[in-house]
């Protein structure tokens, strides 16, 4: 493809999107799916024939617009109004009332404003809005806008020295600086290079990597070109879970429409520069989104971590220098190339620019998939856009992180959402999951539960995450059960902190947050559970048992 | 030729080679840092976290069999910290599996049992295992019992990278996971296995071992590093 | 100086840390003018006293007379030692753990499949416990000395430290098995 040809695509499809009066979205999500949005998707177009609206209505299939609670959702433009739980039979009425009549369907439509009013989305910025398997669409909304600038008018250095200056942090849990990572890439002696996308988010709850693979695949594509153009790579793989078929097949599509749009491929925009993608399909290991696991995924061996140094960025696919970026990372690249570093580090807070996407989950009245300011608070997010706990229920904690995030109690709400602060807590920023506690839950069942999760998916490889987890699971088992004292408390944190400093990689590392904090901010339901051989919540002691999260 | 690196291990000055990992340089300059899994003459695991160190400016603790070496480094081999963790390391070990070492063949020559002695493991504070894997003695000279099988994976490597055969490999995962023949068959059924007996003789514990001997009567220090050290001298 | 008040305590095991507590040779009767035996196998006292200074107890929980009595050494215990593998860690006494309903498959073994005459249980044959028990699964024990058994300079060393008021550390002197 030529500069002038995206111009004049990106032209014509912009003006052919204007030319409609109403766009419907239509999510056809995973989270949606399931409830019956292709139905749904197939009522709007044949309704908007049955009312001879075809001209001035357009009907898309998109991705997820965040509000998953409300599946099947629909958002239609203008005026972003957003239906809830449609079915074909309220898609007819819609097409009737809103689209010929002009009239919003008020009984119909999603109330809480709160939810959308405190986000800010720039990783989702298409995510509902475009047709993921038309890469037309994509360009229409300025997409691959980013790459041809990258190529034409900057260098390797100058991109990497904007992605530095805009203080972009990788999104994958560790919070690299990613202008670093990419530096370290492209200054290491060695060739070919690699870039690996991260998508295998294994973590039970969390499925933003998912959405955006889902409802923007062609954002991550270009975020891998520029990266790949930054670091001196012309070869990316995007490492995503069979668990997540629809992303897979999207993904797909979205390689092979760029390929054959030209913007993959050999002298990409008549440059020099030439980068092809390959998706690798992980076999459903939690491990397997460890950067190192994935080296040897990729290269055909057992999703096992090994040591670092020597870091991916020295010795990473085949012993050869390799750039893996979480895919949220990557998204937010284009972004940043377009408005500049000033603009993206003027967001967020002063260490910790730009937004998070976090699936929020658990039990708050608005769960759903989520993009914020860095630097908003907890309690923004549980209270403004997750609407609370249910009425008449008491919030009791969040935990924030995924599977070894740790629980944060009420008084630390007000805790801002950065790398920094969250790991001073316990918690972690890790792959974005937020789950939300009510007093329903028990905390040490809790944190048996999430235990238990971490020793299913240890690979094995090291003492303390193998057989260290175990033991704690052991430990915590009993503790449900009133088995063990208050004396053995020390006994656990210290076992704790060897798995924690001691253990080969991420997933030890961090796998005892939960008993760490929920030791650490409700120590009062260890010792009713030991000493008064009660369980506030009710959950254990043979009442109904079971994880700590349904 | 490769520059030498200049660091310091335990405040001694120590000059190793460049790409050499800690324990190596230690080892070389008559150091000792405690090891379980690593094996000279093969490739690194660090999967045992016996050999932990701390790093001057670092807050966490790197497993020095696979950490390389760099200039200036400042290695502390010994403190109360590494201490409780290689405890911690060799006690999760005891308890993963119902050691025995009163009736086990390795009795006297077991480096986990050695291990323990040194570090002070004198009592378990978790609970023991006592997993009832079948002991496979389907091979005419050899056994395994993999209920005294502690992962370290020198014998999969040994397999592997000296042997060249790759017989064993893991299966499974976390502590579920098993040191396995071709694909889960028993040993006398191998068709890869060329009896070689390298993998015995590498076993730290009593996990493979010479049929109706005791380790201590089975020469068998150093036979890797011996073979790899001829194999260099061709 | 007053004597100490010292006990020693069989529970299951082969003896054989008793033997090595014995092996101790002209030791023992140095020992002797320091502590006074007030209960052990050695010595006809049906019950556990109250009030003893150093108790070394061999072997593991096997049965419900040895987790009551057990719990009745801790209670009147100033000092608990496991003395040997069985005590510290279970040792060849908890092998039956491995077993699926091992209580009952030893039993099957010694007394109806090895018997020749009388097959069957005996009813004085205490229940045993489902799982065998090292001593710290059940009471807290102040020190171990791993062993099968630990030998008599190792057993005499760690009584000495212990009459001399001073906790023994036992790295790099003891050995498991």
């Amino acid at each position: 493809m030529k500069p002038d040809e995206l111009r004049s695509l990106a032209q014509k499809e912009s003006e052919l999107r204007k030319s409609y009066r109403y766009r419907i979205n239509v999510c056809c999500s995973s989270g949606c799916m399931p409830f019956g949005s292709l139905k749904v998707l197939s009522a709007f177009k044949d309704a908007v024939r049955e009312f001879g609206v075809e001209e001035e209505c357009y009907v898309a299939r998109t991705g997820c617009v965040g509000t998953c609670s409300l599946a099947p959702a629909v958002l239609v433009e203008p005026g972003d109004y957003l239906y809830q739980n449609v079915t074909p039979e309220k898609a007819r009425e819609i097409v009737k009332e809103h689209i010929v009549g002009g009239r919003p369907v008020k009984s119909m439509l999603y109330g809480n404003e709160a939810f959308f009013k405190k986000q800010l989305r720039i990783v989702l910025r298409n995510a509902g809005k475009i047709d993921p398997l038309r890469i037309e669409d994509y360009i229409a909304v300025g997409g691959y806008y980013a790459l041809l600038k990258a190529l034409t008018r900057m260098t390797p250095q100058g991109v990497i020295e904007e992605v530095a200056l805009s203080g972009l942090k990788g999104r994958g849990g560790a919070g690299f600086l990613t202008g670093l990572k990419w530096r370290y890439v492209a200054r290491a002696p060695g060739s070919p290079k690699y870039v690996i996308a991260n998508l295998d988010e294994g973590d039970p709850g969390v499925f933003a990597n998912r959405t955006l693979a889902e409802a923007d695949p062609h954002a991550i594509l270009e975020g891998m070109a520029i990266a790949a153009y930054a670091v001196g790579s012309q070869k990316g793989y995007i490492y995503v879970r069979s668990e997540y078929p629809l992303a897979v097949q999207t993904l797909k599509k979205a390689i092979e429409a760029a390929r054959s749009m030209g913007v993959l491929g050999d002298n990409i925009f008549e440059t020099s520069f030439s980068f092809d993608v390959e998706l690798r399909l992980g076999a459903g290991a939690f491990v397997a989104g460890e950067e190192t696991a994935i080296l040897a995924s990729i290269e055909g061996r057992r999703a096992m971590p090994r040591p670092r140094p020597p870091y991916p960025a020295q010795s990473g696919l085949w012993g050869k220098p390799t750039l893996i970026n979480n895919v949220e990372t990557l998204a937010n690249v284009p972004v940043i190339l377009l408005k500049g570093s000033e603009w993206f580090s003027s967001i967020g807070s002063k260490n910790c620019t730009g937004t998070k996407c976090f699936s929020l989950t658990g039990k708050v009245n608005n769960p759903g998939l989520i993009e914020v300011p860095m630097g908003i608070t907890l309690r923004e997010v549980v209270f403004d856009i997750g609407g609370g706990v249910a009425p008449g229920r008491r919030f009791k904690a969040v935990q924030v992180g995924g599977p070894s995030g740790g629980f944060l109690p009420e008084q630390l709400l007000d805790l801002p959402i950065d790398y920094e602060s969250l790991t001073k807590a316990g918690a972690i920023m890790g792959s974005g999951g937020i789950v939300v506690l009510d007093d329903t839950s028990c905390m040490v069942d809790t944190a048996k539960f999430f235990t238990e999760f971490c020793v299913d998916e240890s690979c094995g490889k090291c003492t303390p995450c193998r057989a260290g987890l175990y033991k704690l699971y052991k430990v915590l088992d009993g503790f449900t059960r009133g088995e063990g004292s208050v004396e053995d408390f020390s006994k656990v944190e210290e076992l704790c902190e060897f798995i924690k400093e001691a253990s080969l990689c991420g997933l030890g590392q961090t796998a005892p947050n939960p008993t760490l904090t929920t030791l650490r901010y409700f120590r009062d339901e260890y010792i009713a559970h030991l000493v008064e051989k009660r369980c506030p919540a009710g959950k254990c002691f043979g009442n109904s048992g079971g994880g700590g999260v349904e | 030729m490769s520059k030498p690196v200049e660091l310091t291990i335990d405040g001694k000055k120590v000059t190793a080679k460049e790409g050499e990992t800690i324990l190596e340089a230690a080892r070389r300059n008559g150091l000792y840092i405690p090891a379980l899994c690593y094996l000279e003459g093969v490739s690194s695991f660090g999967g045992c976290r016996v050999c932990v160190v701390e790093l001057k400016g670092s807050p966490r603790v790197f497993a020095s069999c696979v950490t390389p070496v760099t200039g200036g480094m400042e290695v502390v081999t010994d403190s109360e910290k590494l201490r409780r963790y290689r405890r911690w390391a060799v006690e999760l070990l005891l308890a993963e599996r119902p050691h025995v070492c009163s009736v086990c063949v390795a009795n006297g020559s077991c480096e986990l049992q050695q291990l323990a002695t040194e570090l002070g493991v004198d009592h378990l504070r978790v609970d023991r295992e006592w997993t009832d894997y079948e002991v496979d003695l389907t091979h005419e000279r050899f056994a395994y019992d993999p209920n005294r099988c502690i992962l370290c994976t020198r014998c999969i490597r040994v397999c592997d990278e000296v042997e060249g055969v790759h017989t064993l490999d893991l299966m499974l995962r976390g502590k579920n996971s098993k040191v396995i023949f071709d694909l889960d068959e028993n040993w006398g059924f191998s068709r890869s296995c060329t009896s070689c007996g390298k993998c015995s003789a590498s076993c730290p514990v009593g996990a493979l071992y010479v049929k109706g001997k005791p380790l201590s009567e089975v020469k068998k220090k150093d036979l890797v590093s011996f073979i790899m050290e001829r194999r260099s001298e061709k | 100086m007053a004597k100490i008040r010292l006990a020693t305590v069989w529970l299951s095991g082969c003896s054989g840390c008793h033997m090595s507590f014995l092996d101790q040779d002209e030791k023992i009767l140095e020992l002797a003018g320091k502590a006074e035996l007030v209960y052990s196998p050695i010595a006809d006292v049906k019950d556990f006293p109250e009030n003893v200074d150093v108790t070394l107890v061999e072997g593991a929980v096997g049965n419900e007379e040895q987790l009551q009595l057990l719990k009745k050494i801790r209670r009147n215990s100033r000092i608990l030692v496991a003395l040997g593998d069985c005590a510290v860690n279970g040792n060849v006494t908890a092998l039956r753990n491995s077993l699926r309903n091992g209580d009952e498959e030893v039993l099957k073994r010694a007394y109806v499949e090895n018997a020749s005459l009388n097959q069957g249980v005996p009813e004085q044959v205490p229940r045993l416990l489902k799982r065998v028990l090292a001593l710290n699964e059940v009471v807290k024990v102040d020190v171990y000395v791993p062993g099968c058994p630990p030998n008599a300079e190792l057993i005499s060393q760690v009584l000495n430290e212990l009459l001399e008021g001073r906790a023994p550390v036992l790295e790099g002197r003891f050995k498991y098995g």
